[in-house]
């Protein structure tokens, strides 16, 4: 019994032009994409002007640890005995003693320059990013360590776990060929 | 040349802080001018992925679905279609960590459409429109084992139990609505909740999220006995394959002119993919059940916008603009005791207000459109399944439901046209051969 709900050529007609139409728009959208992205790629990265130090990217990011480590921009540095980035805010004495130490993990080695500098390296196999020493140096000192996400350690997830609660709101997306948003020592 | 004990300027510092949080500026301490002449170290710029890394992924998808292709079509074989599962697990999922996938790609397409700021990066686009491409031309072999999420659930599967078709109709537009939902806080640049709700990413990584990791493992343990619950009651992306998957030039069919009616096929199908032959069709109140499924689909578009528009605002408290500028406004009218960190953080940055209220206005009148626009379409998708559902189709064959068939390939086996089974029925005799049953038992028996 011929039926029209059944006609193969129809259907068969109705598929073709469907997936025509899908394919040349699926070049059309491909030729676009190349036209504007002009391999344009993006990585998640931290404002640190923008930071307030609140240690959820030591706990939020993927990894474990997290991506996020302390970096230090030496030319900001006051290369302080008092570093109120490596010290506790009491410390018993000024030496490198753990107790003395505001690094949970003992990440920051502390090393003699001269009379009365000492310099300061962060360990980034150690590090965990909870930014303590961030909010030390940035309360009391010069500002010159702050959090990056390191381009290294960072599995870039298409949506960041960190951005997503960062309270400040200061982690966005920057173009992968300038990834770092590093503390120079100027305002922005 | 400044020579100034750190020690006393330390307390001085420490007066500067009470001046408030924008204080970083200040040098407190002025750099040293070191007398030993000691070299400043620089700040290391760790590079990461190199850049070839995306070429590689673009190249491996593409191999991958090709492949994919040419087993289900070409070679039909349940055990290729297995190994490329593993090497796309272990490829797109181990290695390169589950991250960037075709099913989150909806997203960064839509952030792209939607905002001018942000460009669709290569890769991702490659990665939404790959597979696309596929389908139209081959059926979902992006599916069947070249999505690791695909991948990781087939290959856990050990039992297929049957969902009941009661059951399995209403749990198949849940993805309907993920979609409606994921493109509606991708286009406001809310959050991109399939990847915030991927089941398998934590897995993949080995690390993660409590949350993340119950979900998957959750997940994969029903997938042990209902095949690929991601994949037919969640995954967006499948929405959008499933529909173009029906206009695919060469996806996996029956060959009427061979088949002998054993439903060995359908057995062995774990989505329900395989139509039934109905040759009782009602020409006469299958034109009335459409004519009338058609005229009442306004009303599912209607409730569909209607939705959307009492969705929109609990929507835009995702956003976090949104939040942000609510909770201001509450803590300036008094409405709420203290600060928050967000709130004490937007102050610290001294940014205004007003232009904080204005960018929180603008998400709230994408999103008052948006909503709607997103949901009525669902009305119209769920509408039309009704549609489907009411009015059965003419069939006096059996049909691979081209929508649903995630070609895993399960089938061939099974089918006595298999090259492996046409050497186990030339033991039969002619007479034996004709009958299904002894068919069905012959090429199926130790399996069923």
């Amino acid at each position: 019994m011929p039926d029209e709900t059944h006609n193969p050529t129809r259907r068969d007609f109705l598929r073709a032009t469907v997936r025509s139409g899908a394919l040349l728009t699926i070049g059309g959208m491909s030729v676009a994409m190349f036209e504007r992205a002009r391999g344009r790629d993006w990585v998640w990265q931290i404002d640190p002007y923008k930071c307030t130090m609140c240690g959820q990217c030591a706990t939020e990011c993927v990894l474990d640890p997290s991506a996020v480590k302390c970096v230090h921009t030496f030319p900001m540095c006051g290369y302080c005995d008092l570093c109120t980035g490596y010290f506790e805010p009491q410390p018993n004495s000024l030496n490198t003693g753990a107790e003395n130490q505001l690094c949970p993990v003992g990440a920051i080695k502390r090393k003699f320059i001269e009379e009365p500098y000492f310099e300061y390296t962060i360990d980034e196999s150690l590090c965990i990013g909870c930014a303590k020493c961030v909010a030390g140096c940035t309360a009391f000192g010069n500002g010159s360590l702050h959090l990056q996400i390191r381009r290294d350690k960072c599995v870039d997830c298409n949506d960041c776990s960190i951005a997503r609660k960062c309270p400040a709101r200061a982690i966005s997306r920057v173009p992968a060929d300038t990834p770092y948003l590093i503390k120079d020592g100027h305002p922005h | 040349m400044s020579r100034k004990t750190p020690v006393i300027s330390f307390f001085a510092g420490g007066l500067v802080l009470a001046a408030g949080r924008a204080a970083w500026a200040i040098e407190r301490f002025p750099p040293p001018d070191f007398e030993t002449g000691h070299q400043l170290p620089p700040t290391e710029r760790t590079a990461g992925n190199p850049g070839w890394y995306d070429a590689l992924d673009i190249t491996v998808l593409f191999a991958a679905l090709s492949v994919g292709a040419w087993l289900v079509l070409k070679a039909r074989s349940r055990k290729g279609v297995v190994g490329l599962a593993i090497a796309c697990l272990v490829y797109f999922g181990f290695w390169r960590n589950g991250c960037v996938c075709a099913i989150g790609s909806i997203q960064n397409v839509t952030l792209a459409l939607f905002d001018s700021g942000y460009a669709l990066p290569v890769v991702v686009g490659a990665f939404f429109l790959l597979p696309i491409a596929f389908t139209l031309l081959f059926g979902r072999v992006f599916c069947a084992g070249v999505c690791p999420l695909g991948a990781i659930q087939d290959l856990v599967s050990f039992r297929a139990l049957r969902v009941p078709e009661w059951l399995e109709q209403p749990l198949r537009v849940l993805p309907y609505v993920y979609l409606a939902l994921a493109v509606v806080l991708a286009a406001t640049g809310s959050a991109f909740v399939i990847c915030e709700y991927d089941p398998f990413v934590g897995i993949f990584r080995l690390s993660g999220g409590v949350a993340m990791i119950v979900f998957g493992v959750v997940l994969l343990a029903a997938g042990m006995f209902v095949v690929r619950p991601y994949c037919r009651y969640l995954c967006p992306y499948g929405v959008v394959l499933g529909w173009l998957s029906r206009a695919s030039l060469l996806h996996a069919r029956i060959d009427p002119t061979k088949c002998i009616k054993c439903r060995l096929c359908e057995d062995s199908c774990p989505v329900n993919a395989i139509n039934l032959p109905d040759e009782r069709v009602d020409v006469q109140a299958n034109r009335r059940r459409l004519v009338l499924g058609l005229a009442v689909l306004p009303v599912f578009v209607l409730a569909g916008a209607l939705l959307g528009y009492g969705l929109a605002s609990p929507l835009s408290r995702m956003n976090t603009t949104v939040q942000l500028a609510e909770r201001m406004h509450a803590e300036q009218a008094g409405a709420v005791e203290g600060v928050i960190k967000e709130t004490e953080a937007f102050r610290a940055t001294g940014a205004s207000v007003t232009r904080l209220y204005a960018d929180a206005l603008a998400v709230r009148r994408r999103f008052a459109w948006l909503t709607p626009t997103a949901f009525a379409l669902l009305g119209l998708m769920v509408g039309l399944k009704r549609v489907r559902l009411s009015v059965p189709a003419w069939r006096d064959e059996y049909e691979i439901e081209a929508s649903r068939c995630v070609a895993c390939a399960r089938c061939f086996e099974y089918c006595p046209h298999d090259a492996r089974n046409v050497a186990l029925l030339q033991q039969l005799t002619a007479e034996q051969r004709d009958d299904p049953e002894v068919v069905a038992l012959t090429v199926g028996g130790i399996d069923r």
